[in-house]
């Protein structure tokens, strides 16, 4: 129990140092020495001592988003697997609690956003919620197929499970699951080629847009939750590789963050390289998620 | 060597579906032409540590075609016809993927029925052979372009080459050597074919070279404007 | 069943009652609600005394041939007996409000009267063990909602709409007239207790597939739904609720009762069930999207989630053909579960739906906004529904639709066919949510928050206070179902053992796989509700001393925003709306902008439902055109039509003796 809790401690600690990494990568790619690895730490703590600033069209439905997402997030971070070590909550259907979970916080992200009556943040939230339509079944069946081949119902079953004995069989399987999860992944950090955290043109901004007039405290509560959430998803991702509980916590732990690390510098190096999608075209990516994650579910119906 | 014959299948199945779903025709031609490589590299994978001398003939020639030769000829058809880049699929590209995984579930299931299960050597084979070839003819329906039919021809190939090598074995030479004669000719006279037509249309209008796909869309097309 | 007998007597007279003191319009509103509500009381308390004892049945001798008066509650009826008596009553109370506005206007005793009558015409739906008493119910229900719908009479297109739901529904109807016959013919008798098929060949399957139709009519099947999207927003809101929340669900109540007659199924009744509930599901809150008038959106939104029950329920009858008693159990577990709480859910939606009517006076999406300042309470409690209606936890929407997943989950390692049937329930259940979430966020955003976009919330207004209690009634049932879930699943098994016939204790097995995860929900939920405190706490304490500046909303450094900035409605949903275009076939009528200083312009989409624009609309032509051949016989002189049923008579004379 008490490794448990301290794993998810270890998330809760670790996931805003991920950001760092991405902007380092994207540093380096662009010839610049980059913002410090701490640089989200410092802005979260900038954050939470600053005043804020509500507009008057607001309700409480605005204070409300970031608070619920945040709690949404969190209750999902006791959900994931750490290092193919079982979650603090684990039992069979977690899966879809979880998925639930990051659709909680999405509903409320959006429903803040329509609060302040700006047709910028009208139109983040539109297309938040366009992108999930084709997110979400995507994410659910990677992770069924991903159910279905390892045996088990549980996030933390399927992840401790999901490398060893499915390698030598299902192994362009899993590569397939990988692409599919990896799109949904990118689209819902909001990273390139979906959308660029760091834009500034309102117009073609998706989620940053949607927390336009978020300021201050409620900010930093954003800000946490996204990292947070990157961690989650990027669980999904490297579980798949890392799941393995072969060399005692430790070791396993280490491993793991230099794996989720690996993840984040491989993310910089996606939003270095790639050019970002005309909007029109981000269905038409997700959709190929979705492609994907039907093949590999095809796969497994091999007799 | 069963799981690498199956990345290299399952990467055909991916090329398929990436066909379907891009919108540049010079990129349906590079997959077109890496898909046909990855055909045929699977012979030299399957035998690999005894391999025939006519398979490896067989290999050299077919990569040597599909990779080298049809891409640029390919190429240079697209250059001198001057064609527009967008594919143009009917019905829009969300569909045509939606349709090639449903032909993928469809070949999957018509190869359980179709075959029994003791010629089964790899048996992603058959169901991705019979998806690549459906994915051929649907790009030779729903595509508006002589030039993406004529890629629907290569990938159509493409499914015939994998069944046949992975069913027929030593055997298929013959067979394969037939169809890649016709399917050399067939793009080349198509090559030659958009050429010359657009040679000789070029002082009227290359932009809409296009409608000369034939001769009823192309009415069409005119009263539409 | 004293409890239940009384308070259909109770429901009858003081319908008639309210009726008679029409006059006084105050009194009959009085006591037509007052009369459900009682009602009401004693139906719960008839429901926990079968719960408490056991079945109880009544069989009386009839008048009518071939009838007899045979009720009895079991485990089944019970499960629709609850929503149906909660929002009864709490719609009653609500209309009791409701009706004032109507004052003077309206005759308030005949809305209370047809009210009565059709909530004591759904309980003896529910209770009826005899097909003539369940056919005279379930006419006496059609017709009275149908008198309902037509209360707004004199609005433009109520009548038309009233005229397409009585025909909808007695084409249903007939086909159960033609399924009772068939069974009553197999079995020699009218009693539902004499009824058991064993006999093999077609014959269950056609039972089934009239059942399907005629059944399928009421619950808003999808090609079968066209009826619901028009009748249930002209409707008094009240009894919108009460038509979308629980009188639909008959129709799923008579489906299932009809499955336990039909002995084992076949496979491909349950494969037929899930596809029907994944198209009704998919499409209609495909539709429901697309929508712009909140009421005509809630209404598509209950077929979709008819076909969330539905999906339940073919798989439980799956489960029960293939003999896999996890598919079975927890497939119409979460099939029933999301019957109920959609009663309540979408009850509650329309109440609120009903305030936002009456409060601001338009239920177009798109004129309405920034409602929330005016109406707190009505805008929380219907933030709650539609949280809780897209399946998000911690609300109760989310245990049902859990439950459904978890069953796909759980025969995800089965044999091909059933692991395939799995994974397309679970992407098409995501599918849903996803879009669920898109359209009501679309309806709570556009509607309660950002600025008024018209005059009409100006005015806008809390409801009455009996409004009020009813909507936060079920609002709060919103909050706490989605925690005592582990605990009411007992009782759900013991519905389970009635439909499936098995002895209860094949069925608790796979249930007990239920409980567990359904506790970790509950904890999960709870730790939830702790980090929000949380983190409200942290907020509270840190900003006690910072101050708090009230701003414009950030406008891009231009000019003041004003409202017509804003997103609508249509513009929200458009990428959605877009991409679906070949389904949805949403018509845009444009003015376009041409030159530098355009002149006023104009933008309106409307979406058309798709099977009442291309199968029944030239259904319906071509059969009138056929029947315009047979006007000739329809000429208006009384000697022939005299003529006629002499005719008539002597035909039948003829051929009977």
């Amino acid at each position: 129990m008490y490794t448990k809790i301290l794993q998810l401690v270890l998330i809760l600690i670790l996931s805003p140092f991920l950001f760092g990494v991405i902007n380092k990568t994207k540093a380096f790619f662009a010839g610049r020495k980059g913002s410090p690895l701490l640089q989200l730490y410092y802005d979260l703590f900038k954050l939470l001592g600053k005043g804020v600033v509500y507009s008057t069209t607001t309700t409480w439905i605005f204070i409300a988003g970031p608070i619920v997402g945040l709690s949404a997030l969190t209750v999902a971070a006791l959900l994931i697997p750490f290092a193919g070590y079982s979650a603090v909550i684990s039992f069979d259907g977690d899966v879809i609690f979880f998925i639930y979970l990051l659709g909680l916080a999405r509903f409320f992200t959006v429903l803040a956003a329509l609060d302040t009556g700006s047709s910028f943040e009208g139109m983040g939230a539109s297309r938040e919620v366009q992108f999930a339509v084709f997110a979400e079944p995507a994410l659910f069946l990677s992770l069924a197929t991903l159910a279905r081949v390892t045996g088990q119902v549980s996030l933390s079953g399927i992840f401790s499970k999901a490398v060893i004995t499915s390698w030598a069989e299902y192994g362009p399987l899993i590569y397939l699951i990988f692409g599919a999860i990896f799109i949904v992944f990118l689209t819902e950090n909001s990273r390139i080629p979906v959308d660029d955290p760091n834009t500034h043109l309102e117009l073609t901004m998706i989620h940053e847009v949607m927390v336009l007039d978020h300021g201050g405290f409620d900010l930093a509560y954003i800000f946490y939750g996204a990292a947070i959430k990157f961690w989650l998803l990027g669980t999904l991702l490297m579980g798949i590789f890392l799941g393995t509980s072969s060399y005692g916590w430790g070791q396993d732990c280490i491993i793991f963050i230099l794996g989720m690390i690996l993840l984040a510098v491989v993310v910089g190096v996606v939003e270095s390289v790639f050019a970002r999608f005309r909007l029109l075209k981000i269905p038409h990516f997700l959709i190929i998620a979705l492609a994907l994650a039907v093949v590999a579910l095809i796969l497994t119906m091999r007799p | 060597m069963n799981s690498e014959i199956n990345f290299i299948i399952i990467g055909i199945l991916l090329m398929n579906l990436m066909i379907l779903s891009s919108s540049r025709i010079r990129t349906c031609v590079w997959i077109a032409a890496i898909q046909g490589v990855g055909v045929g590299v699977i012979p030299l994978v399957v035998n690999f540590p005894s391999i025939m001398p006519e398979a490896i003939i067989n290999s050299i020639l077919s990569i040597f075609l599909k990779g080298v030769v049809f891409p640029w000829l390919l190429f240079r058809a697209l250059q001198e016809a001057n064609i527009r880049k967008e594919v143009e699929p009917v019905g829009g590209y969300p569909l045509s993927l939606l349709m090639g995984v449903i032909m993928f579930a469809m070949s999957f299931w018509l190869s359980s029925r179709l075959l029994s299960s003791k010629l089964l050597i790899y048996d992603l084979a058959a169901p991705v052979s019979f998806a690549t070839f459906f994915t051929g003819v649907f790009i030779i329906v729903s595509r508006m372009k002589a030039i993406t039919q004529v890629i629907g021809y290569l990938i159509l190939e493409n499914g015939i080459y994998l069944f046949g090598i992975v069913f027929l074995g030593e055997q298929s030479l013959l067979v394969e050597l037939a169809i890649l004669l016709d399917i050399f000719v067939g793009v080349f006279v198509m090559g030659i074919a958009i050429f010359h037509i657009s040679r000789e249309f070029d002082h009227i209008d290359t932009q809409k070279l296009s409608q000369l796909k034939d001769l009823i869309n192309s009415k069409q097309e005119f009263e539409d404007d | 069943m004293n409890a239940v007998l009384s308070s259909l007597i109770i429901l009858a007279i003081s319908g008639l009652l309210a009726l008679s003191f029409n006059r006084f319009a105050k009194l009959s509103n009085f006591i037509g609600a007052l009369g459900v509500v009682i009602a009401s009381i004693l139906g719960l308390g008839s429901i926990f005394v079968v719960y408490k004892t056991n079945n109880s049945s009544l069989n009386i001798p009839w008048l009518v041939p071939y009838g007899t008066f045979s009720i009895e509650i079991d485990f089944l009826s019970t499960l629709f007996l609850f929503p149906i008596f909660i929002v009864s009553a709490l719609a009653a109370v609500y209309g009791f409000d409701y009706l004032k506005h109507y004052f003077g206007k309206k005759n308030i005793g005949r809305a209370w009267l047809f009210f009565n009558l059709l909530v004591a015409s759904m309980v003896l739906v529910v209770i009826s063990r005899n097909a003539i008493l369940f056919l005279l119910a379930w006419e006496a229900m059609s017709i009275s909602s149908f008198f309902l719908v037509l209360f707004e009479g004199e609005k433009k297109n109520v009548g038309r709409v009233g005229l397409l739901y009585l025909i909808a529904t007695h084409i249903g109807t007939l086909f159960l007239i033609a399924m009772f016959v068939l069974l009553s013919k197999n079995n020699g008798s009218f009693d539902f207790s004499l009824w058991q098929i064993t006999a093999s060949g077609f014959l269950p399957s056609i039972i089934f597939i009239c059942a399907l139709i005629g059944f399928g009519t009421k619950a808003g099947f999808m090609p079968l739904h066209i009826w619901l999207p028009e009748a249930h927003p002209a409707a008094p809101s009240h009894v919108s609720a009460v038509m979308s929340g629980v009188m639909i669900k008959t129709g799923i109540y008579g489906l299932i009762r009809i499955i336990t007659f039909l002995g084992i199924p076949c496979a491909w009744w349950g494969y037929l069930l899930i596809a029907i509930g994944i198209i009704s599901g998919v499409l209609g809150i495909l539709f429901a999207l697309a929508q712009h008038d909140l009421k005509r959106l809630l209404a598509y939104s209950s077929i979709e989630n008819i076909g969330i029950i539905t999906i339940g329920i073919g798989m439980g009858v799956l489960g029960m053909s293939i003999n896999n008693p996890v598919l079975t159990v927890i497939g119409f577990t979460g099939g029933l579960l999301h019957l109920i709480n959609h009663s309540l859910l979408k009850g509650l939606l329309f109440l609120g739906a009903g305030a936002v009517l009456q409060g601001a006076g338009t239920r177009e999406i798109d004129a309405l906004g920034g409602l929330f300042r005016k109406m707190p309470l009505t805008g929380f409690c219907f933030l709650i529904g539609a949280a809780s209606i897209c399946g998000l936890p911690p609300f109760n929407g989310f245990i049902s639709e859990f439950i459904i997943y978890f069953a796909s989950f759980k025969s995800l390692f089965g044999s091909a066919a059933i692991a395939l049937i799995s994974m397309i329930i679970i992407a098409s259940l995501a599918l849903i949510g996803a879009l669920a979430v898109a359209c009501f966020s679309k309806a709570f955003g556009i509607i309660f928050l950002g600025q008024p976009r018209s005059v009409y919330c100006q005015q806008a207004h809390e409801p009455g206070i009996f409004m009020r209690i009813s909507m936060v009634i079920l609002a709060s049932a919103s909050v706490l179902i989605g925690l005592c879930f582990p605990f009411v699943v007992g009782f759900i098994g013991k519905i389970i053992s009635e439909i499936t016939g098995k002895p209860i204790s094949t069925i608790e097995m796979p249930l007990l796989n239920l409980v567990n995860p359904l506790i970790y929900i509950v904890v999960g939920v709870l730790l939830l509700y702790i980090v929000i405190l949380l983190l409200i706490l942290l907020r509270r304490i840190i900003l006690r001393k910072v101050e708090i500046k009230p701003v414009l909303t950030w406008d891009c450094g231009y000019m003041y925003p004003n409202s017509r900035m804003q997103y609508t409605a249509s513009s929200f949903i458009q990428p959605v709306v877009d991409f679906f275009k070949g389904i949805l076939n949403t018509k845009k009528h444009v003015v376009k902008i041409t030159e530098y200083f355009p002149d006023s312009s104009y933008f309106k989409t409307e979406t058309a439902d798709l099977f009442s624009e291309t199968v029944f609309r030239p259904m319906f032509k071509f059969l009138r055109q056929m029947t315009e051949k047979l006007t000739w016989l329809q000429h208006g002189k009384l000697q022939f039509y005299i003529l006629y049923i002499l005719f008539t008579l002597i035909a039948l004379f003829i051929w009977k003796l």
